[in-house]
């Protein structure tokens, strides 16, 4: 009972820390190469625990959080992590038996996708096309993810949680 | 990896009700950021979540402060030294122009007086600390920590030591936010200080540049020209230093010169910066007519002050609304 709670709390605080991540500010130079974390934690648990856990609800509620965290328009992030959720949730029993480079490229496609969806959004804001160096992101995202998926899975099963 | 312990998503299927579902999601997402985008929700929603939010963002910020408390415990002593020997200069140097300042303010002021308007050279401004906050990439937007308790409004001017740093757009309980001047929808009506040219100036989509699109193409600007708030359109008081400008030339239409100038405030650095309670002159037509009665002077409370919407310097340090906190600062001429 109190490792189910635990290995919840664990879910809640991987995301948790993915939105105070994605706040913290880099220093000036680096700053168009920040990755997006809640998508790569959000894909994590996605692709780990399928939709017993990650439901596009939960994407849509998470989204709309961290909308309301960084003060972009309310739905922004909603829309894209329900996209990105409903993709991985889609193709999760492939994309778990790929090697991890597959995989990688599989994560850097749907980053791409997610940037894609964000430029539309953007647009019909009224808002002005970002430059070129904007699309760093999703490399530097899918450049981390390896690591990110090996590092959460080793602490997953170090504390035996589910 | 364990094996999947039932498999609930078979391996090529999808089901319509998960399609339904998506759908669903979006739909709601989209709604939201229509109705976001029409009325502003967010910030309403936003003010509203504010007691969970600003800890939040005071989380967010200690990596930042952090590496800011960590570079001043390791610097170097003798960068410190350094430091400490520019600053004196620079202290020395700006004690010398404001005593100069002081004489030309008090001649200012009495002519001002002698011409019956009540501008002065005085300052009115709250020293605000930046929130190591980042407002997503390409935004423009800086966090600071005073809010509506602290008596910031949307709308007020931001500066710092060497120019215009921006101005309050959303306004939280104990936060506030500021567009930077580089934002590309802020627009900022400059004035160049050598010739005199109003002409307004942009903030650019890529880097921290100001883009000066219509600049008439007989117009004498050259690169190195200091640029100036010019005051018009009501909101920035005249007078702040901008920007400089880096590079001219004729713009893609071929019909104006476009120039791009260099901000001259410190937007990345700057830890600190200045809330101006000052606003501008109020542009527009003049306020309507007294009715015809007594003489003005006799009237309980002056037209004037409901016409400017700036308290006279003299009254300003007696109004308690004038005076929010004590790190307001009083007398520093401008420059």
């Amino acid at each position: 009972m109190s490792r189910q709670r635990l290995s919840f709390w664990w879910f809640v605080g991987t995301l948790v820390a993915a939105l105070l991540l994605m706040l913290v500010p880099l220093p000036h130079v680096l700053e168009p190469f920040k990755p997006y974390w809640p998508a790569l934690v959000l894909l994590y648990w996605a692709l780990e625990s399928g939709d017993q856990r990650v439901t596009l609800g939960l994407a849509f509620v998470f989204g709309v959080c961290a909308d309301l965290l960084s003060g972009v328009l309310l739905g922004e992030q909603a829309l894209r992590l329900c996209v990105l959720a409903f993709i991985a949730l889609r193709f999760r029993s492939r994309l778990r038996f790929f090697p991890m480079w597959q995989q990688t490229l599989a994560v850097l496609a749907l980053l791409l996708n997610d940037r894609f969806l964000l430029l539309i959004v953007r647009a019909f804001a009224g808002e002005s096309t970002p430059p070129a160096l904007w699309w760093a992101s999703p490399f530097v995202s899918a450049a981390l993810w390896p690591f990110l998926f090996l590092l959460l899975d080793d602490l997953r099963m170090r504390l035996r949680l589910q | 990896m364990p094996l999947s312990r039932e498999e609930s998503s078979p391996l090529f299927a999808g089901t319509a009700a998960g399609t339904l579902r998506l759908i669903f999601y979006l739909a709601m997402a989209m709604v939201l950021m229509v109705l976001d985008h029409r009325n502003g929700w967010l910030w309403r929603l936003r003010y509203a979540t504010a007691i969970v939010v600003e800890p939040v963002y005071r989380l967010a910020s200690l990596p930042a402060d952090g590496m800011h408390a960590l570079g001043v415990a390791f610097a170097d002593r003798r960068l410190l030294t350094e430091q400490n020997q520019r600053l004196r200069e620079d202290l020395l140097l700006a004690n010398a122009k404001l005593n100069r300042m002081a004489a030309v303010a008090e001649q200012n002021a009495r002519l001002k007086e002698l011409l019956d308007t009540q501008r002065s050279l005085e300052l009115h401004v709250q020293l605000a600390r930046v929130i190591g906050v980042d407002m997503g990439a390409y935004r423009h937007r800086m966090m600071i920590n005073l809010g509506a308790s602290d008596g910031i409004k949307a709308g007020q001017p931001v500066i710092d030591a060497h120019g215009v740093v921006g101005q309050v757009i959303d306004v939280l309980p104990t936060s506030a936010t500021v567009m930077l001047v580089t934002d590309p929808d802020h627009a900022l009506p400059v004035v160049v200080q050598r010739t005199g040219l109003r002409t307004v100036a942009y903030g650019s989509r890529n880097g921290d540049q100001l883009t000066l699109p219509n600049i008439p193409m007989a117009a004498d600007v050259h690169v190195g020209d200091k640029l100036l708030t010019s005051g018009l359109g009501g909101r920035f008081p005249q007078g702040f230093p901008v920007g400089e400008i880096g590079s001219v030339g004729p713009a893609a239409t071929g019909m104006f010169l476009e120039a791009h100038a260099l901000p001259s405030a410190d937007l990345d650095r700057s830890d600190e910066v200045l809330v101006l309670h000052d606003l501008a002159e109020p542009a527009g037509p003049p306020p309507p007519a007294s009715p015809a009665g007594p003489p003005s002077d006799e009237a309980p409370a002056p037209a004037s002050t409901a016409a400017a919407p700036r308290v006279p310097t003299s009254a300003a340090s007696t109004s308690p609304a004038k005076s929010p906190t004590p790190a307001q600062t009083q007398g520093a001429p401008q420059p």
